[in-house]
């Protein structure tokens, strides 16, 4: 048996001999990818059960389990781990680290120490972020946001969240800059832009948001910081300064935030439905160029947050439009995608039916982002529950949805096991059936007014909640079947093969299965499209010990 | 290193030979990554002339007569300081690259010296403006008491405060990867054949002075030819 990258690896400091510090010490871009999977999951699960503990409160009118303050702090700790921890960092972080170098024949990142660096600047953003439930009044209840002024005078640890904000936002950076490199420098010879997988598109329009807009909210952490304990003022009301500025710096990234968290989902459904239609993908160059234009118009729609906080009406005008438009490229891929899918060779695996379920929830989110982007529309719905619905269809429905699906793709190549299909799509409809009691009844409670963040309500919004708690107790029983479902394929599935699924991709055309520690034996010369193929079966194909094509 | 980096070799279906870009010793690699973390630098200091630029338009007058009030002159050899500093900081890049590794090092010894100088200096102006009042957290910087500044001015000194803070953090940072960097060419680990190291710090250097070339005008020259009285609180 040849040696994969679980037997061996390099290491940033020294030759360690036993297995822990080995995986404490790698620079191997595989192993890093697994260890963000299996502490961002942990989080993941942590900010489930805090949501659900906000189900349980809102199952009657009146306080059950928690008080209002708690509950602030239940809904902050639970944005922030989900933001923050969970799904900014979430795909570019697990699946551009495990997948993207593979992608374009590469041996590592650009810069495999820094890559190690990251991970665990990564984790001390972590620590900072959890320490505060523990430390003095406990952790902040500014909600995710941290608007001010409110977040300059509560007692609460905003501080602190702020630091862990700031410290995930730089592992963030380097993450970007990292994979920019990369992408620029590391691709096999042939591969011109035009010739890499749609993934790897993804990731690199994110890859620009996360370098280019994550300072921006970087300085504003400081700015808030520096504005809470040294009194700057620029903030601050009773010293001349404007609160609304900090939404302003506030969305100026965390709206092109919200892109950074698609495009690379995005990215994997155009590995996915190309792969299981046995067709290549339709506007090959569309796609690639929309996930680029999606980059850029991103920057220009931060407005749309602020219609109720107080801003000029040419301004409101001018966001709103720049919001429809951002639909657009948005609208172009889903279309290149069905028709990707029209006339081809079907096969409805696992990572297939996620991919599918996600584009009836995304186009949900998607639809309904419309509606709220028209002023008039969204000065009654602003702050209520339907924000929130549109908010969860689109990032839970359409980010970790992906994600999932990626994580059925991906499994055998990064496990070199194959997991339980049958098992698969049972979890499948648990998430996706609890997924959509769960946030549905939200749009028609939000539209008839039920706003968010409260920890009460008034009695005729019951039904609502109580739909939505047992939605929400069938999507966690969903979640955990899957990764149930993912530990058995991993300690007892049948070995998987180096291309389980006939795709066309580098990262199926390795050696072994795991990949061997430094990827393909050999850089191939890419002179082919990513996704070809003839009568369903893939076109191009290599000797694996040469990487000479051989068809 | 015990052993030179061989990059590998990609044959096409036609027989020609390509070379292969590995991770290691990628030059242009490590210069493009560093000018990519440039960008987050610019955006960072972006945003802050952003800020400073919104609560100028609301309150030019007062942003005016601040202005007046501070030290030009200090201002001024400090700009001089620094751009000296980025001379000599080329100057040393350049005697790495042309193999005199003494004569770089003794420039980047200079540069350590004017950096040292510029925080001296700032720390003089910071101490003065202590004593005339205005510093964050004392009265005259508080809104609503009868010392209080009027608004404009508030925010002006409090930007004042947190760009020049910031940007001599930056230098902080810059002095110690310089002796960082002084460390690793005696060490021999940045020699004239493996300079990226050298090359990037003086990158480094010089968006640190580039945003100073920015951070002076706004600041100190805006209000130049007002009488200082007006400033208030500055009048020698």
């Amino acid at each position: 048996m040849s040696k994969t990258y679980f037997d061996e690896t390099h290491c940033a400091i020294g030759h360690p001999k036993t297995k822990l510090m080995q995986w404490l010490l790698t620079v191997d871009h595989k192993r890093i990818g697994i260890m963000y999977a299996a502490v961002m999951f942990t989080f993941f699960f942590v900010a489930v059960f805090t949501a659900l503990a906000m189900r349980i409160e809102l199952f009657a009118p009146g306080a059950q389990i928690m008080d209002g303050d708690t509950f602030n702090q239940a809904f902050t700790l639970h944005g922030v781990i989900m933001i923050f921890l969970f799904i900014i960092p979430g795909i570019p972080a697990i699946f551009g680290n495990i997948v993207m170098p593979l992608m374009i024949g590469a041996k590592d990142v650009s810069f495999p120490r820094l890559n190690w660096f990251t991970f665990w600047l990564y984790i001390l953003g972590c620590v900072i972020a959890l320490s505060s439930l523990f430390i003095g009044e406990g952790v902040a209840d500014t909600g995710w946001t941290f608007y001010a002024p409110y977040s300059l005078n509560t007692g609460t640890n905003v501080i602190m969240a702020l630091v862990a904000a700031f410290v995930l936002g730089m592992a963030s950076i380097l993450t970007g800059l990292n994979f920019l490199v990369t992408i620029h420098r590391l691709r096999a010879p042939g591969m011109t832009f035009f010739k890499m997988p749609l993934f790897v598109w993804g990731i690199y329009a994110t890859a620009w948001i996360q370098l280019l807009a994550t300072p921006v909210v970087g300085i504003t952490l400081i700015l808030a910081i520096l504005e809470k304990y040294f009194g700057i003022g620029i903030f601050d009301p009773s010293k001349g300064g404007d609160p609304v500025l900090f939404q302003h710096l506030f969305w100026i990234y965390s709206h092109p935030a919200v892109y950074l968290m698609i495009l690379p989902a995005f990215g994997i459904m155009s590995e996915i439905i190309p792969t299981f239609s046995r067709k290549e993908i339709f506007g090959y160059r569309t796609v690639a160029l929309s996930s680029a234009s999606i980059a850029g118009i991103g920057y220009l729609v931060w407005g749309h947050h602020l219609y109720t906080s107080g801003m000029s009406d040419t301004a409101k005008s001018v966001f709103s439009f720049l919001t429809f438009f951002v639909a657009i490229p948005t609208g172009v891929k889903f279309y290149d995608w069905v028709a990707t899918m029209y006339q081809g060779k079907i096969v409805l695996s696992t990572p297939m039916i996620w991919a599918l379920g996600t584009i009836i929830t995304f186009a949900i989110g998607g639809m309904t982002g419309i509606t709220i982007t028209m002023i008039g529309l969204d000065i009654h719905l602003q702050d209520t529950y339907y924000s929130v619905a549109h908010f969860h269809y689109a990032i839970l429905g359409g980010v970790v949805f992906l994600m999932f699906a990626g994580m059925h793709y991906w499994f055998p190549l990064i496990t070199g096991k194959m997991y339980d299909e049958g098992k698969a799509k049972i979890a499948f409809y648990l998430n996706f059936i609890g997924f959509n009691l769960l946030w549905f009844p939200m749009f028609i409670a939000g539209y008839y007014g039920m706003p968010r963040r409260y920890f009460d309500y008034l009695p005729e919004f019951q039904i609502y909640h109580q739909l939505s708690f047992f939605g929400a107790l069938i999507f966690i029983a969903g979640l955990f079947y899957m990764f149930w479902n993912f530990y058995k394929g991993w300690t007892k599935g049948e070995a998987a093969g180096t291309n389980p699924w006939n795709a066309t991709t580098l990262e199926w055309h390795l050696p072994t299965s795991p990949p061997p520690l430094e990827n393909h034996t050999k850089v191939p010369y890419v002179d082919f499209e990513p996704y070809e193929y003839h009568h369903g079966e893939p076109v191009v194909k290599f000797n694996y010990e040469t990487m000479q094509r051989i068809d | 290193m015990s052993h030179e980096y061989v990059p590998e070799i990609a044959t096409d279906r036609d027989g020609n030979q390509h070379e292969v870009q590995g991770w290691q010793d990628d030059f242009y690699g490590g210069k493009l990554g560093f000018w990519l973390f440039m960008f987050t630098e610019v955006m960072m200091f972006g945003a802050m002339f952003l800020t400073l630029a919104y609560y100028n338009a609301l309150h030019p007058q007062d942003f005016i007569e601040a202005s007046a009030g501070l030290n030009r002159w200090l201002g001024g050899f400090n700009t001089v300081v620094l751009l000296i500093s980025a001379l000599t900081m080329g100057l040393g890049l350049l005697k790495m690259r042309s193999g005199d590794v003494k004569g770089a090092k003794l420039m980047i010894y200079a540069t350590i010296l004017l950096a040292i100088i510029f925080l001296g200096v700032k720390a003089a102006e910071w101490t003065a403006e202590y004593h005339h009042g205005i510093f964050l957290g004392l009265p005259e910087m508080q809104g609503g008491n009868e010392d209080s500044l009027p608004f404009g001015k508030i925010l002006f000194f409090g930007m004042y405060f947190t760009m020049t803070g910031l940007h001599g953090f930056h230098i902080i940072l810059g002095i110690g990867l310089m002796i960082w960097l002084l460390k690793r060419i005696n060490a021999g680990k940045v020699t004239p054949e493996h300079h990226i190291l050298h090359w990037n710090i003086a990158l480094y250097w010089d968006i640190v002075h580039l945003i100073w070339v920015f951070v002076f005008p706004y600041f100190y020259m805006i209000g130049a030819g007002v009488s200082v009285a007006t400033g208030g609180h500055h009048g020698h």
